[in-house]
Order: structure tokens, then C-alpha cells, then sequence
């Protein structure tokens, strides 16, 4: 038995469950640093001497991979445990940095795309998916809670990445100032600081790894207690993608992902054009990427603060609310966004809090509906909605604005067609979720479920 | 999963919430000076 195995991270006796959470914030935060790839961007694009639009592609492969890879190996990281597979997104992580490095010194671009994109983007699926399944057993009376906890970290990644990246390439670039518009970094500093982060989160993910245990009783999948779903359902992955539940609830998640990277995207530009007249903005850049850290902090707290909330009040209510108070509030920024910027800056971070939040319940709602057998894997099967939605939401908003002209120079009237399309995205969402209802029998794993039941009740009448 | 009988330390649980809370905590107010713009800028 290796020291990574599940069987070997088994909790012993008295071990904290407030431990859990820690460790799948180590591995959190570091893979949020993909959602501050933009600061390299102007630097990458001047070493590179290439089109923001190929360097671009680098967060896309990413996040491609993100999702491809928590689809296929989801299976496998619930099997293997969490250490191995923080383990393993450790290492991609790590080694994607490297790779990446090795092609910004070299000027080789294909290397980026393998080191950072690829390989660091399969790290990126394992390392998000591996806490989840483990949480959700430690907190079975919160999941919420516990997720929102780990997928916070994921936000808060980025606010950490952003200030730190800044610091470091002016550390190995002393000409390099981060504040002065249109600043660029060395090639060489850009390398050296690959390379540091690359050792700096490998570390730190590690850490999580040492850290992380399953619930005593959860070392084998085939004698473990599982909770069920709401209606007794314990359902494997293979099965879960056979029900109409997984798809409702994909199209829910790719609706609300969709919806959010719509403001995301062009956040900075458009605050400026929503307040603008005879050509002048009466928002400042500086207020404008202010706008955007007020964003990303809304997004992470979203996730947390909402996710907690799911606990109370259910899942399918909570994303009545993400899809159906988002909907209204979508439409309000659309019809009445200009009419100051205190209700463009109030409706825009309930509308990105919501964006988080629906990240962070979803495996939550997946246990409910499917059972904690095999929800690690069924979450990561879910996140290709992610992924779809990271193409086709700057998809939409971008063709639709192309239209009208460059974000950056149009005024509020422009955007209405791109924020109601938004509007109808999330209604589509908002059906689907009312569609969603308990898991049919005919998908439980029966095996599972008798096997469960024995064991429930055998720890029921050891305790009598 | 209750914690009625933990036997772990709450040095050794202050220590792991450290790890991650004071990156955290130094992310989050760099992001609060950025905002800050907002009102200001």
C-alpha cells in the first residue's frame, strides 16, 4: 500500500475535520492563478512579438483543459483518493510553469501552449476537482459550506497571483513598473518568474496533500458509508450521465458561467462606456480597474457566502435565485445601468456574486441528487459545461458588440443586445433548473445501495 | 462528522488556517486598495 493510496489517508481517530478545509484551500489557490494570466499578457505579447489573440489562446487551452480533464480523470481521482490526486495536480501545475518558462526563454511559443495550457491545464482539472468529493463526506451536513469554502479559493487565487506576478517581474526587471499603462516585463523576467511560481505552488500544493485525510470508514469505496442523495439515490458516474438531472443541471451551469463571463469579460471598458457622453467617460481608467477588483471580490465571496446559504434553503431554491433574481438584474443593468454608477457598480456585483455562487453550489446539488458514491467524479464530468461556457460566452458578447464597435470607445445603448441575450441565456438556465427533480430508481447502483443500507443500519444497532 | 471528540491540537488547525489565510488575507487587501479606485479615482 503507497503512503498515497486512500487507504493510507484515512483519518485516525479525533483528527479534525476543520483541518480538511485548509488543505483544499492550499490546492485552491494556487490553480486560481490561472484567472490572473492577464497580467502577463502585454509582457508575453512584446517577448512573443505576436497578437494578444495568440496569447490569448493560452488561458483558453487552459481552461479547455480544465474541463476535459476533470471529465475524463474524475473517475480516477475519486478512486485514487485525494493526496494522489493533489499529488498529481501538484506536479502538472508545477511542471506546466517549467515547460511554459523553458518556451518564453527560448521564444517558443508551441511550448506555452504545451506547458502552461496543456499540462498545467490538466492540473488545473485534477487539483479543482480533487478536495471536493473528500469535503463533501467530512461535511455531510454542509456541504455547501465545505465546497464554498475550497471553490472561494479558486477566486481568491487570482487576487493573490495578480499583486504577487506584479511584484516578482519587477523584482527580475527592475525597468518594469506594473502601474504605468502599457508596461512590459522582460522575456527574462517573465522566465524567472514562471519558474518561481512553478516552485512556489508546487510547495504549497504539497502541503495541502500532507495535509488532506479521508473520514474514518472512507479508505474503501466498496465498505464506505455513503450518504445518499435526497431521495436515498447513490449513483456512479457512468450512470449519472445517463439521467435527465446531469444535463438540467449542466445546462444550468453552462446558462449561469455563460451569463457571468458576459460582465467579466469586458468589465473595465464597460463601466467607461456605460458613463460616457460626446465621446468623454466620467469613469477614470484607474475607477475602471478599481470596478474590476470590486468584481473579483464579489466573486469570491459569492461563492462562499451563497454556498453556506444553499445549506439552508436547498439547492434548487438557490439557483432560483442565481437564475431568476439574475435575470431580473440583468435586465435592469440593461434598461437602467446609465442611470447612475452606484446602481451599475450594486446590480454588477450581485450579478458576479451569483456567477461565484453558482460554482460553488453545484457540487453541493450534485450530491443531493446522485449521493456522495461517486459525486467527485460526476462533478467533474458537470464542469465541461464550464469549459463550453469559457468559449461560448465571449463568444456571444464579443460577436455581438463586434457589431457595433470596440468595447472601449461605444456608449450603454450599445450593450443592451449582447446584456439581453444574456437575459434569455439565463431563462433557459432557470427552466432547466425548475426541471430538475429526484433521481429516478432505475439509476441507482443497487449493489451500492443494499450494501449501504446494511451498513447504516448495522451502525445504527451498534450504537442501540 | 462532528468534532465533539477531536483530538487534534488548535495550534496545529490555527497553523494550517495561517498558511492559507495570510496569502489570502494579502490578496484580499491588495485587491481593496485596487478597488478603492473606484471611489476615489
Amino acid at each position: 500500500m503507497s503512503r498515497l493510496d486512500k487507504k493510507a489517508i484515512v483519518a485516525g481517530p479525533g483528527y479534525s475535520r476543520w483541518l480538511i478545509p485548509p488543505a483544499a484551500l492550499a490546492v485552491h489557490l494556487s490553480i486560481g492563478q490561472v484567472y490572473a494570466f492577464s497580467v502577463f499578457k502585454n509582457s508575453l505579447v512584446a517577448s512573443f512579438d505576436t497578437s494578444l489573440t495568440a496569447i490569448g489562446w493560452v488561458f483558453s487551452i487552459a481552461i479547455v483543459m480544465l474541463g476535459l480533464s476533470a471529465a475524463v480523470l474524475g473517475t480516477w481521482v475519486e478512486r485514487s483518493g485525494p493526496r494522489k490526486a493533489m499529488l498529481a495536480a501538484a506536479l502538472c501545475w508545477g511542471v506546466g510553469f517549467m515547460v511554459g518558462s523553458a518556451g518564453i526563454a527560448t521564444g517558443q511559443l508551441w511550448l506555452l501552449y504545451l506547458g502552461y495550457g496543456v499540462i498545467g491545464g490538466i492540473g488545473l482539472g485534477i487539483g479543482y476537482i480533487s478536495p471536493v468529493s473528500t469535503l463533501i463526506k467530512w461535511f455531510p451536513d454542509r456541504p455547501g459550506l465545505a465546497t464554498g469554502m475550497a471553490i472561494m479559493g479558486f477566486g481568491g487565487g487570482a487576487l493573490i497571483a495578480s499583486p504577487l506576478s506584479n511584484k516578482l517581474m519587477a523584482v527580475y526587471d527592475p525597468d518594469f513598473v506594473s502601474t504605468e499603462p502599457g508596461a512590459v516585463a522582460s522575456g527574462s523576467a517573465l522566465a524567472s518568474t514562471f519558474v518561481t511560481l512553478g516552485i512556489v505552488y508546487t510547495v504549497f500544493m504539497l502541503i495541502g496533500a500532507a495535509l488532506v485525510r479521508v473520514p474514518p470508514g472512507h479508505g474503501d469505496d466498496s465498505t464506505a458509508e455513503h450518504s445518499p442523495g435526497s431521495n436515498g439515490a447513490l449513483v456512479r458516474a457512468s450512470q449519472a450521465i445517463r439521467t435527465p438531472q446531469f444535463w438540467f443541471l449542466w445546462v444550468v451551469l453552462f446558462c449561469n458561467v455563460t451569463a457571468g463571463i458576459g460582465i467579466l469579460e469586458q468589465a473595465a471598458p464597460m463601466i467607461q462606456d456605460f458613463f460616457r457622453e460626446n465621446g468623454d467617460s466620467s469613469v477614470t481608467a484607474a475607477a475602471a480597474g478599481g470596478f474590476v477588483g470590486v468584481l473579483s471580490l464579489a466573486n469570491m465571496i459569492g461563492r462562499f457566502v451563497w454556498s453556506s446559504l444553499s445549506d439552508r434553503i436547498g439547492r434548487k431554491p438557490t439557483y432560483v435565485m442565481y437564475l431568476g433574481v439574475g435575470l431580473v438584474l440583468y435586465l435592469l443593468l440593461a434598461l437602467f445601468g446609465s442611470s447612475s454608477t452606484f446602481v451599475f457598480v450594486a446590480l454588477a456585483v450581485v450579478i458576479i456574486s451569483y456567477y461565484g455562487g453558482g460554482f460553488a453550489t453545484v457540487p453541493a446539488y450534485l450530491k443531493d441528487l446522485f449521493g456522495t458514491l461517486e459525486v467527485g467524479a460526476i462533478h467533474g464530468r458537470l464542469l465541461t459545461a464550464w469549459a463550453a461556457a469559457g468559449v461560448a460566452g465571449p463568444l456571444i458578447v464579443n460577436g455581438i458588440l463586434d457589431t457595433v464597435g470596440e468595447p472601449g470607445n461605444l456608449v450603454a445603448a450599445d450593450y443592451r443586445p449582447a446584456l439581453l441575450t444574456m437575459v434569455g441565456v439565463l431563462a433557459v438556465g432557470f427552466v432547466a433548473n425548475l426541471m430538475i427533480k429526484p433521481v429516478s430508481e432505475d439509476h441507482f447502483d443497487d449493489d451500492a445501495h443494499a450494501a449501504n443500507e446494511d451498513r447504516i443500519s448495522n451502525r445504527k444497532e451498534a450504537l442501540r | 462528522m462532528s468534532d465533539d471528540t477531536t483530538t487534534t491540537s488548535p495550534a496545529v488547525i490555527a497553523l494550517a488556517w495561517a498558511l492559507v489565510g495570510i496569502p489570502l488575507a494579502y490578496g484580499l487587501w491588495q485587491t481593496l486598495v485596487k478597488a478603492s479606485a473606484l471611489f476615489t479615482g
